[in-house]
């Protein structure tokens, strides 16, 4: 898509500072960029022994291991710190690397507020976590934490939840007004709208989406907050308040959430195909204008979270079918993903394989979201372990396995040394497997009615729920070949050709690998 | 391209619209109670009506049915005094429930009404409900409350049943100091 003039070489004399000093002070986008992605790694593996927690406990029928209090806290931390903790951060992490290079730009647009909203996610979650340990107990009314379990019932360290949410929130609105400010302002002279990568341009629209949608997410948790606190009651029916309000304001933030999780994901898979095609990107302009509509579908598509709550006929209507049309856009990605592949010559590197498997299992996903979307069907399924089903397709082997892909892809130009490629395919290959063992089986005991959140079950779900548990180990204990593979490819390694792949195509390619500690001082010219 | 001013520039614009939108979100509370009484959608037709004198539609028969819910929470005996009426559309009626302060101490309800199907809510019209105040009772003390409504005419045709619930809530803690007053 674009040709670029040589890359300014070395800029030792100011490289960054020594000792972990340079961590806490930095404004480097590279730094507080990997500083994201270790973070967020480290949320990732929290996240996932949670996880093996609650797929031990469902292993059996009965109780076995722990006491269903300490089940819902588990369920609960287990989606925020998987949401706001590990997915979101992750493609934070990936625009802070790759969004400057991508547009030619010397770093982020306001680089000291990016350390600022690096730095508050620690404190964010260090406050969520030590929940666990107070005695009350952590948040356990899911990570939905749909008032009054999140209100009137709630434990006492819900305060400490919502103040963690408040965080958060800041912290991603600021890392959004960053990205949104570098791409308006940054970008190298000649990059039009329409001749940014695609990976920035999915950000870009990201950004506005957080943007919109995070100042609503702060305002119901203060809300909650005033009702737990200050008396008043949005929530609470006794004054006046109604609980159906806390989901409509919930899901206005909620759904638009889920494409913020996968946005960006779609600009990862949008550069990893065509460079293993070595094809350049079929239909380039339909895919900007099928994220942008996608994200505007976002914001009117909320109440399909509510189908059972009594709503009237109308509204399900238009919230069903307003559902579907998302898939329109969606299929067009799908469609161009595929004749990119269509006749090209390919290969089969990590990056790729973990692209092609989101190719395949995000489409999954979507077709499971197509059977949730339809209303009456949705009384069925809602709250089933088919909804389970659902969202862990579209964000594990969806937002997830686009992360791994895109760190994989990258991390040759990030530390100068390609990745042992054996050891990438043996992750692949036991991240897939282990999903789909976990996350199949799941469909049919969602539409058997084996209900969600709940620590026991009736006999009749316990073969496939025994399966489930045992991908669940395979795939969480894979992850820590991949922690291995990256500190690997960090100390040692083949060392990498600025170009990384043959085929590969953006300004981000011109530089050396190791990419240099500023990228372009002097703005690359784009033809 | 980068200049500095330019970068403020934007970053401020941004930090309006998120401010806007954190008040946006608040003001989805207002507009949530608006649009649900406009519409009548979630069975929320709350405000009191001038009374119309309706030409009784004598040729159909409406059966309403009463219904008495109570919060979990909330320790009073409440039950509707009849259990169903039939109404034609347009004709006036009042029907009573039936509330009592069981604990010993004063307290304070609130009872909140739910229409259904949701699709009649709009056609329910209240001169007179218990439900449009908050409800004082000493303790001990026991009351009827009333309520006085009719359907329009404009029903349509396919609704020969209406639901109407009341679940009362414990509101001691929200109480306005006219309704305490008068506890006194
Ligand atoms: C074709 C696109 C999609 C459609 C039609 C769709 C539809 C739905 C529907 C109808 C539900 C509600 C089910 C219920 O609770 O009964 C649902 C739940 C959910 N979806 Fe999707 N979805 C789509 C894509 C996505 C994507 C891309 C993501 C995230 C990356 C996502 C994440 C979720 C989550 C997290 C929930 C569950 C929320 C909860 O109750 O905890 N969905 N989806
Ligand atoms: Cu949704």
């Amino acid at each position: 898509m674009t040709t670029t003039t040589a890359a300014h070489d070395d800029h030792g004399h100011h490289g960054p500072a020594k000792g972990i000093m340079r961590w806490i002070l930095t404004t480097n986008h590279k730094d507080i960029g990997t500083m994201y992605l270790w973070f967020s790694f480290i949320m990732l593996l929290t996240g996932g022994v949670m996880a093996l927690i609650i797929r031990a406990e469902l292993f059996q029928p009965g109780m076995q291991l722990i006491e269903p209090e300490f089940f819902n806290q588990m369920t609960t931390m287990h989606g925020l710190i998987m949401v706001f903790g590990a997915i979101m951060p992750a493609f934070v992490g990936l625009a802070n690397w790759m969004v400057p290079m991508m547009v030619g730009a010397p770093d982020m647009a306001l680089p000291r507020m990016n350390n600022l909203s690096f730095w508050i996610l620690p404190f964010a979650f260090g406050m969520l976590l030590l929940t666990l340990f107070s005695e009350a107990g952590a948040p356990n009314f899911g990570w939905t934490f749909y008032a009054p379990l999140s209100t009137t019932y709630a434990p006492s360290s819900v305060t400490y939840f919502i103040f963690g949410v408040h965080l958060m929130g800041i912290s991603s609105i600021m890392g959004a007004i960053n990205i949104v400010a570098t791409i308006l302002n940054m970008r190298a002279p000649g990059m039009t709208y329409m001749k940014m990568p695609l990976f920035v341009w999915t950000w870009f629209i990201t950004a506005y989406l957080l943007i919109a949608v995070m100042p609503v997410l702060a305002g119901v948790v203060t809300m909650m907050l005033m009702d737990i606190h200050f008396g008043t009651s949005f929530f609470n029916a006794a004054g006046g308040g109604d609980p159906v309000l806390f989901q409509h304001l919930f899901w206005f933030f909620g759904h638009p959430e889920v494409y913020i999780m996968i946005l960006p994901a779609f600009g990862i898979v949008s550069h990893i195909i065509p460079t293993f095609s070595r094809k350049p990107l079929f239909g380039y302009s339909s895919m900007v204008y099928a994220t942008a509509s996608i994200a505007f579908l976002s914001f009117i598509v909320w109440a399909h979270h509510m189908f059972t709550v009594g709503l009237p006929l109308v509204t399900e209507l238009f919230f069903m079918y307003a559902t579907m049309v998302i898939a329109i856009p969606t299929g067009v990605k799908v469609f161009n993903w595929v004749s990119t592949m269509f006749q090209g010559s390919l290969t089969f590197e990590t990056p790729m394989l973990f692209a092609i498997a989101f190719v395949i299992l995000f489409t999954i996903g979507g077709f499971s979201g197509l059977m949730l979307a339809i209303a009456p069907a949705d009384f069925q399924y809602h709250d089933t372990y088919f909804v389970v089903a659902h969202f862990h397709y579209v964000l594990v082997p969806g937002a997830l396995f686009a992360i791994i892909a895109g760190v994989y892809f990258w991390l040759p130009k990030w530390c100068g040394n390609y990745y042992d490629e054996f050891l990438g395919k043996l992750h692949f290959w036991l991240s897939f497997i282990g999903v789909n063992i976990t996350f199949f089986p799941m469909h049919f005991i969602g539409l058997a009615g084996m209900p969600r959140r709940i620590p026991d079950y009736a006999l009749q779900f316990a073969d496939f729920n025994a399966v489930a548990s045992v991908g669940a180990f395979i795939f969480g204990f894979s992850q820590l070949l991949f922690l291995y593979i990256v500190i690997k490819t960090i100390r040692s390694g083949k060392q990498a050709t600025p170009e990384v792949w043959e085929g590969a195509d953006g300004l981000e390619w011109t530089l050396p690998s190791p990419a240099p500690y500023h990228s372009f001082s002097e703005p690359p010219q784009v033809k | 391209m980068s200049s500095k001013p330019n970068v403020a520039k934007s970053a401020i614009k941004h930090l309006f619209v998120a401010l806007a939108m954190f008040g946006f979100g608040f003001a989805l509370v207002p507009l949530y109670d608006v649009f649900c009484e406009i519409t009548g959608l979630n069975g929320k037709v709350t405000g009191t009506v001038e009374k119309v004198d309706y030409t009784v539609d004598t040729s159909r028969t409406v059966t309403v049915q009463l219904l008495a819910s109570k919060n979990a929470e909330m320790p009073w005996r409440f039950m509707a005094l009849q259990e169903q009426i039939d109404l034609h559309p347009g004709e006036w009626k009042q029907i009573g429930f039936w509330a009592s302060n069981t604990t010993a101490s004063d307290m304070v309800s609130q009872a909140v009404p739910s229409i259904t199907p949701a699709r009649a809510a709009e056609y329910v019209q209240k001169t007179e409900c218990f439900c449009f105040q908050q409800q004082p009772l000493a303790a001990g003390e026991s009351k009827q409350m009333n309520m006085v409504f009719t359907i329009s005419p404009e029903l349509p045709e396919d609704i020969q049943t209406v639901s109407m619930v009341y679940t009362l809530f414990d509101s001691t803690e929200f109480a306005d100091p006219e309704t305490v007053a008068k506890l006194n």
